[in-house]
């Protein structure tokens, strides 16, 4: 599909196939349409019913203020297209062009867009996950269920893992005024997403609500009753929990499994793209027809050396879709590259936590504004010298100032003094958790010796 | 920077003989994004330099970081939490915000639609019988102020008194010595003196008696961030009254002046009224109420589009020559309510963000929509029409039109 005429002839009545019809999938299929694509488009997606937003499910769905069915995501247009829906995509046939489904149909296309996102990790012993009070929470059903059983009053909510949902969800219970045992691995909440300074804040607010936090421990066991409610969990450090509901909120796992006989350079880490979310394949190189948006993307970004990141945020989902969809129908000069900072947001204990950049690639972090002991406040992330990533809480209209020093490679630390001047200025470790916790086993492995002969072959038996 | 025989592009700008259309000195203008001053201070004028400095947190909003404080801009004692800088500032909005919108009021400005409406059309009403129709002072003027006492909670009865001291002091606001009878500024003192006064004894009867007016629920707010003093109440009420309300007059009347200058757009509003919503936010960037914030303080020294602004100079920010700047905009100088992507700086940007721009959105959309339906074939009688003097706050003084046959 290199001529001018054969993308005229494609955007007129090529076929695209969304696979994964949630945010980015629609974002995507409206984008496709905005940019004159008339030809035929599918969308695939493993949920029946509309696409829905999910920030409020572990928000304002958990309150009671919305109904779980009134999170579906706005139309910006009409997108005309064929809609496949309850079930989900198990194969992708790069030598014919076709998305396998599970039940055994094959949907051809010209153009793939891969936008299957992540779900959420599950309890690991089956079991125990099988208990009657036992939640995750992705899914609308999933929060829809969660409402009703914190709706109950349960006498204890038991959250594992203290990342961005499951410290909105202690939040949420604190709200509601349920007892609620926070259980995190690491020594303090949002740790693995921001950094040891940032958790000593975040543990500071839990426990000023209330929140029986315990960090360093891990939940080895979830007892249940005669009757299959869970009613007790227990902690390696050998103390025990009563609890009538348990909130697992490990993270999520990359909905990659279905390609793993693809060819496609698609793993635990998300389908590695170039910055135009064309996917790369096994050896690394960089496909034509295939484009991967959303959680499940692992796009390089060149403010941060080039490394490939994926990012489970909702701004990123929206626009690398719109970035994929306009490449998936221009030609290569008019190509977009994704060069979007990353910014994330989250609302608990009342406070906005707000992000843009990547804290994560940090050496070292600052209170630039504000007052910590009160919970308002910008810290800025520092790598070797220069601005990569800044947090708000209760501060986030300064964010656009931070993006312009990433994106201008700005110093670090930046300069003061700001009128609402923090009481101590020095840079600290930014501390994440060590290699240990983020390490993972290797996929794939290369054969043959001379260059036209080396390829790449995955390896599954980390997995 | 400048040469002695034609004065500086600045100057012109603020010379009453530009009033009426400014904008060719703010491209002008726009040729120097960072422009240095005789007196030392800096005038900012483009889309990207506006937006980044008004995020910039180096920037200050408190008179007292200028190394050369003017007097007149810091009388009051007690400042309003627009010339405050964090964290006061943010206390202050927090505490006033609590009462006027999300997330702990979100239902305010939706609310207050029925009596904006009947407000809107008892004013049109009185139009009946009537040659001529001043859009300002028979329309534009007294709206804002009985949308603004019912907000706050004025009894109806006190409305006339009222409406007289917003009157003289917001005449007053525009006073020049050279050309204003001193009358103008000692009526204006004296409102003020006379309604810091009123709102105070107003405060008073409202302790302990919380009804659902603003001025009762900061009185009796009881919130994480416990409550104002009297002193800030009614600092922060005056605040709301003037901005508010000044800013409202001229966003209506800059948009029956447009509208008017734009008679095939007035004429799809009669027919889709949902084009009101995208044709206020053109508005706010083709004809905004607010053109220039006059003075913000740098904290320490700050670097725009390469120029080094020193600390405590004095940096006078274009809001509206920001939102015709065609590296920001697509044909930035037409009017067009289509327009895509129009984050103009019609509200400003940054904390200081327009407190009201809500409420003085709904208040514009109800009122042209009312306008452009009641009105029969409305035309101009005079185009331009007489300004106001302030190069800050701008629109025209009157706004006089014909209707129907007359």
């Amino acid at each position: 599909m290199t001529s001018a005429d054969n993308l005229q002839a494609f955007k007129r009545d090529g076929r695209i196939v969304v696979v994964g019809a949630s945010l980015a999938g629609l974002r995507a299929a409206e984008a496709l349409r905005n940019e004159g694509f008339t030809g035929s488009l599918t969308m695939i997606g493993d949920e029946l019913g509309e696409p829905y937003d999910r920030p409020p499910l572990s928000k304002q769905v958990l309150t009671g203020w919305v109904p779980a069915g009134g999170t579906k995501l706005p139309r910006r247009r009409d997108i005309d297209a064929e809609w496949l829906l309850g079930v989900p995509a198990g194969g992708l046939d790069l030598a014919t062009n076709h998305v396998l489904l599970t039940d055994g149909r094959k949907i051809p296309f010209d153009r793939v867009l891969i936008s299957t996102g992540v779900r959420a990790r599950p309890w690991f012993v089956e079991s125990e996950a099988a208990l009657d009070g036992v939640f995750i929470v992705r899914t609308r059903e999933h929060a829809e269920g969660l409402q009703r059983a914190l709706a109950a009053g349960p006498s204890r909510v038991l959250v594992i893992g203290a990342g961005f949902t499951g410290s909105e969800i202690a939040s949420i219970c604190r709200e509601r005024n349920i007892p609620v045992t926070v259980a995190e691995l690491a020594p303090a909440p949002l740790v693995g997403a921001l950094g040891a300074m940032i958790g000593e804040v975040a543990a500071d607010m839990q426990r000023a609500h209330g929140v029986d936090l315990r960090c360093g421990v891990k939940v080895t066991q979830l007892e249940g009753d005669a009757q299959g409610r869970l009613r007790r969990a227990h902690f390696d450090d050998g103390s025990t929990v009563d609890a009538d509901v348990a909130v697992v909120a490990l993270g999520g796992i990359r909905n990659t499994e279905w390609l793993r006989d693809s060819g496609l350079a698609a793993g635990v880490w998300g389908i590695a793209c170039d910055t135009g979310c064309r996917a790369l394949d096994l050896n690394g190189l960089v496909t034509d027809d295939i484009f991967a948006a959303g959680d499940v993307a692992r796009c390089p970004n060149p403010i941060y050396e080039y490394r490939l990141i994926s990012l489970e945020h909702w701004a990123n989902a929206v626009e690398q879709a719109e970035v994929a969809a306009h490449n998936m129908v221009s030609g290569q000069a008019d190509r977009w590259p994704h060069l979007c900072l990353p910014v994330f947001w989250s609302i608990q204990f009342g406070v906005n936590i707000k992000s843009v950049g990547v804290p994560t690639f940090a050496d070292e972090v600052v209170v630039t504004q504000g007052s910590v002991p009160d919970h308002r406040f910008v810290a800025a992330y520092g790598y070797r010298g220069r601005v990569t990533a800044a947090v708000s809480f209760d501060n986030a209209k300064w964010l656009d100032h931070y993006r312009r020093l990433i994106e201008t490679a700005a110093p670090f630390p930046p300069p003061c003094p700001t009128p609402d001047q923090p009481a101590d200025m020095k840079p600290v470790p930014v501390d994440f958790p060590g290699p240990v916790l983020l390490a993972q086993g290797a996929t794939v492995v290369v054969t043959g010796h001379d260059p036209s002969e080396r390829r790449v072959t995955a390896a599954y038996q980390h997995r | 920077m400048t040469t002695t025989e034609t004065p500086d592009t600045l100057r012109r700008i603020l010379d009453y003989s530009s009033r009426a259309d400014p904008y060719p000195l703010y491209a002008e203008l726009r040729k120097t994004p960072v422009a240095q001053q005789e007196d030392g201070s800096y005038v900012i004028s483009t889309y990207r330099e506006l937006a980044d400095i008004l995020h910039n947190p180096h920037l200050s909003s408190d008179s007292r970081n200028l190394s050369h404080p003017t007097a007149g801009a810091e009388e009051q004692t007690t400042p309003a939490f627009i010339n405050l800088d964090p964290p006061e500032h943010d206390r202050l909005r927090r505490l006033a915000m609590r009462h006027f919108g999300p997330p702990h009021t979100p239902g305010l400005v939706t609310g207050m639609e029925g009596a904006l409406t009947a407000a809107v059309s008892s004013l049109i009403d009185d139009f009946a019988g009537k040659e001529q129709i001043d859009i300002v002072d028979d329309f534009a003027y007294p709206f804002p102020v009985t949308v603004i006492c019912h907000l706050l909670g004025v009894p109806r009865e006190d409305e006339p008194r009222f409406h007289l001291w917003v009157n003289d002091l917001i005449n007053s606001i525009d006073y020049n010595p050279k050309t204003d009878p001193k009358e103008k500024l000692d009526k204006g003192v004296q409102a003020r003196k006379d309604l810091h006064q009123y709102l105070g004894g107003l405060l008073d009867q409202r302790h302990g008696r919380p009804g659902d007016d603003l001025l009762s629920r900061l009185a009796n707010d009881d919130g994480p961030d416990g409550r104002m003093t009297d002193e800030e109440i009614v600092a922060t009420a005056n605040l709301l009254l003037i901005a508010g309300h000044e800013t409202t007059v001229n966003l209506i009347t800059n948009g029956m002046l447009t509208l008017l200058r734009h008679p095939q757009v007035l004429q799809r509003l009669c027919g889709e009224p949902d084009l009101v919503v995208p044709l206020v936010e053109e508005l706010l960037r083709y004809e905004p109420p607010v053109h220039i914030i006059p003075w913000r303080a740098a904290y320490s020294d700050i670097t725009v589009a390469g120029t080094v602004i020193p600390k405590g100079s004095r940096i006078m920010l274009m809001l509206a020559s920001g939102s015709r700047d065609p590296n920001r905009f697509h044909d930035p100088d037409r009017f067009d309510p289509d327009r895509r992507d129009n984050q103009h700086l019609g509200f400003g940007s940054g904390i200081h963000l327009c407190f009201g721009g809500p409420l003085a959105r709904r208040e514009t959309q109800i009122a042209l929509s009312e306008l452009v339906r009641r009105l029969d074939r409305p035309r101009l009688v005079a185009d331009p029409p007489p300004y106001r003097r302030s190069p800050v706050l701008r629109g025209p003084i009157h706004l006089h039109i014909e209707q129907g046959d007359g």
